[in-house]
């Protein structure tokens, strides 16, 4: 168990993880997308109140999902950075924010798409796509922190206190927007309770979600990777692997 | 009888992606007076600041020291709405506070006297420095470690900051300093030339 | 030898500490007194840009209030730790033989005490401008006073994390806002359910135990922040 926390800190062993996983991974992940998708938004049956306009379900709940899970994994490396000093979550940390905002982002723009159809509006002020935009904001704000130290070692070390802060934050803020947004809802945009969705409608929704998970994992290690390419631009052991 | 005040081994000190010290040794005991000498830009400053503890996250190495210390940056921590008496009554630092005895006798050490009520803002350059310097003659750490404590001093004041430092080492106490000239300190006075530790 | 100090004792310190705030803002009045003056500024904004209709202006006046009392806080947090940064009081505090987690505790209070608690004493007075009426007036005092409390000691985290970066004033508010949300929707629930005749224990029992939360956990992260930009 030690060896395997000791190797996950060592930036050779972690690079050649990255190398040896990424190239089956990668199509992996393509083929993953195409199915869930095309299983989604071609083979899923139609809604018979919202019609097709609900199949982008499969690309925003995911999104979602997987947006409020990276921060937790930002916020883990975060933690782990703070308390062993392992430079490695450092780079994990850096790597996760990013993809973490852009997976709210596109959370939030498939949200808005949604909500023409559904709700007459591009915008509504609906509990879960406040909380994700609220979220956006969190991501960004620790992209910037560490943007505006020069120090990086200095920088990742404030990102890390940052993110737990948020991390505890989150859930009380998710909760203060459902509460906000119950007390205000007016009964036009109600939600359809999600409870009650079929079966083959929900098979494709899991895949899809576990897609964007193995998609995130594929997109944090070729950021690692990109990173520890520039880190260690001048390390023996770095040549050595590219020469070979 | 001598104690360790404080001991560092194999000490690396970084800034950035720039190593600035690497394989550093000391010992510090009581009685010791020691000046860390460099050019600019070795280190000084960053490293006194690693023995202090403000500096931790880029400082690797070994490195233990008793509690009992006095830390003077290059900030004097004075506020000029208050006066000297006041600054150094409630100094951010001080677990306990100067009586009024201990502090006009502080001040008068270093030709202070008369200003003790006075705004801080309105005294000079040198006189501010001798108010936060004052913190050395009230009762103290053990370990000093003072950056440029002899910047904006004139002699007179360098003389008696001096005589200071050799009464605090006969007391048991010890000194880190650092400075760009050479203190006149004896055959006590330990030099430790920061450039023979500088990274690759 | 130094003579026994009965005054070692880490209340003096505290206590000293926060006499030495406090002596601080009240000779350089214009950190109370401006952010109060900002606060009456914006209120005032209000009514200009809306309309003078008061059953429209007491409608809104609850998110109003609590909307400034926010932005009026983050003005604050810009402040907070940028004079003992730059003159080393800081680095001293953090040299003090105590943890920084209760060093830090006297100036938030006595900041708290000259803006948010000052705050609230107030409050009645700009609730009566916006048309709030006077039977909510305990109500929104309450609430401003734990609410105040709540978004310093978070605002005192992203203080301590950006007091080192230059003109950080801009990123303070990125990192600290979206913190604020929980505080601005509970706090603004306690006065809309005041001032329409519902309960609001349930709102003023949140902002307690935001309070205690707050209180509990956020030294520890502002200690955290401010040891990093100690490191610059």
């Amino acid at each position: 168990m030690w060896r395997i926390v000791h190797q996950f800190g060592s930036p050779p062993w972690v690079y050649r993880f990255c190398d040896r996983v990424i190239p089956w991974l990668l199509p992996l992940t393509v083929v993953a997308l195409l199915v869930g998708s095309a299983w989604g938004l071609l083979f899923a049956p139609t809604d018979y109140k919202q019609g097709d306009s609900y199949r982008i379900i499969y690309i925003h709940v995911p999104a979602s999902v997987v947006a409020l899970a990276g921060y937790y994994v930002m916020a883990s490396a975060g933690l782990v950075s703070l308390v062993w000093r392992v430079k490695l979550a450092d780079t994990a940390m850096r790597a996760a924010a990013p993809i973490g905002a852009a997976y709210t982002a596109i959370a939030l723009v498939t949200g808005a798409i949604w909500g023409k159809p559904t709700w007459g509006a591009w915008w509504v002020w609906d509990a879960r796509i406040t909380s994700m935009l609220i979220l956006f904001f969190l991501y960004v704000g620790v992209m910037a922190l560490f943007e505006a130290y020069e120090n990086k070692t200095i920088a990742a070390r404030a990102c890390a206190i940052l993110s737990l802060v948020g991390t505890v934050n989150i859930p009380i803020i998710y909760k203060s927007v459902d509460w906000w947004y119950s007390l205000h809802q007016p009964a036009s945009i109600k939600f359809t309770g999600s409870s009650a969705i079929d079966t083959s409608m929900l098979y494709p929704l899991l895949g899809m979600i576990v897609t964007f998970y193995v998609l995130f994992a594929l997109l944090m290690m070729l950021n690692i990777k990109q990173s520890l390419t520039q880190e260690y631009a001048h390390s023996a052991w770095l040549h050595k692997r590219l020469n070979d | 009888m001598t104690a360790t005040l404080l001991e560092v081994r194999d000490l690396d000190v970084y800034k950035g992606p720039r190593q600035l010290l690497t394989g550093l040794n000391l010992t510090v005991t009581t009685g010791s007076l020691l000046q860390l000498a460099g050019g600019n830009g070795v280190g000084k400053t960053s490293l006194l600041r690693a023995f202090a503890g403000l500096a931790r996250i880029e400082v690797f190495g070994h490195l233990s020291r008793c509690d009992d210390v006095l830390y003077s940056g290059h900030a004097p921590a004075l506020k000029g709405t208050m006066s000297p008496r006041q600054n150094l009554r409630t100094h951010p630092a001080g677990l306990c506070s100067p009586s009024d005895s201990e502090l006009d006798k502080a001040l008068a050490a270093l030709n202070m006297t008369g200003y003790e009520d006075a705004l801080t803002a309105r005294l000079s350059a040198g006189q501010q420095r001798r108010v936060a310097l004052a913190r050395l003659f009230l009762p103290s750490a053990r370990l000093w470690l003072l950056d440029e404590p002899f910047t904006a001093l004139d002699v007179a004041g360098v003389r008696v900051l001096e005589n200071r430092f050799r009464e605090h080492a006969d007391d048991g106490g010890a000194v880190i300093f650092t400075s760009h000239q050479k203190a006149d300190l004896g055959e006590r006075l330990e030099v430790l030339d920061l450039e023979s530790y500088r990274g690759p | 030898m130094a003579p026994e100090r009965a005054d070692a004792s880490l209340a003096h310190y505290c206590i000293r500490q926060t006499g030495r705030h406090l002596l601080l803002l009240v000779r350089s009045p214009g950190e109370i007194v401006n952010p109060l003056l900002f606060f009456l500024l914006v209120i005032i904004l209000f009514p200009l840009g809306l309309g003078p209709d008061p059953e429209m202006l007491s409608a809104l006046a609850p998110g109003i209030v609590w909307v400034v009392a926010l932005l009026a806080n983050v003005m604050l947090c810009m402040r907070l730790f940028a004079d003992d940064f730059a003159d080393g009081s800081l680095e001293q505090l953090a040299m003090a033989n105590i943890p920084l987690a209760v060093a830090v505790l006297p100036q938030l209070l006595a900041s708290w005490l000259a803006s948010g608690f000052l705050l609230s004493l107030v409050s009645p007075l700009f609730g009566l401008m916006l048309g709030l009426p006077l039977s909510v007036a305990p109500i929104l005092m309450a609430s401003l006073l734990m609410g105040t409390l709540i978004m310093l000691l978070l605002g005192a985290v992203g203080a301590a994390l950006t007091v080192g970066i230059q003109r950080g004033g801009m990123l303070l508010s990125l990192l600290i806002l979206p913190l604020y949300v929980p505080v601005l929707i509970v706090g603004t629930r306690s006065l809309t359910e005041a001032v329409g005749g519902g309960d609001p224990a349930v709102a003023l029992a949140l902002l307690g135990a935001g309070v205690t939360g707050g209180l509990v956990l956020s030294p520890v992260a502002i200690a955290a922040g401010l040891r990093v930009s100690l490191e610059l």
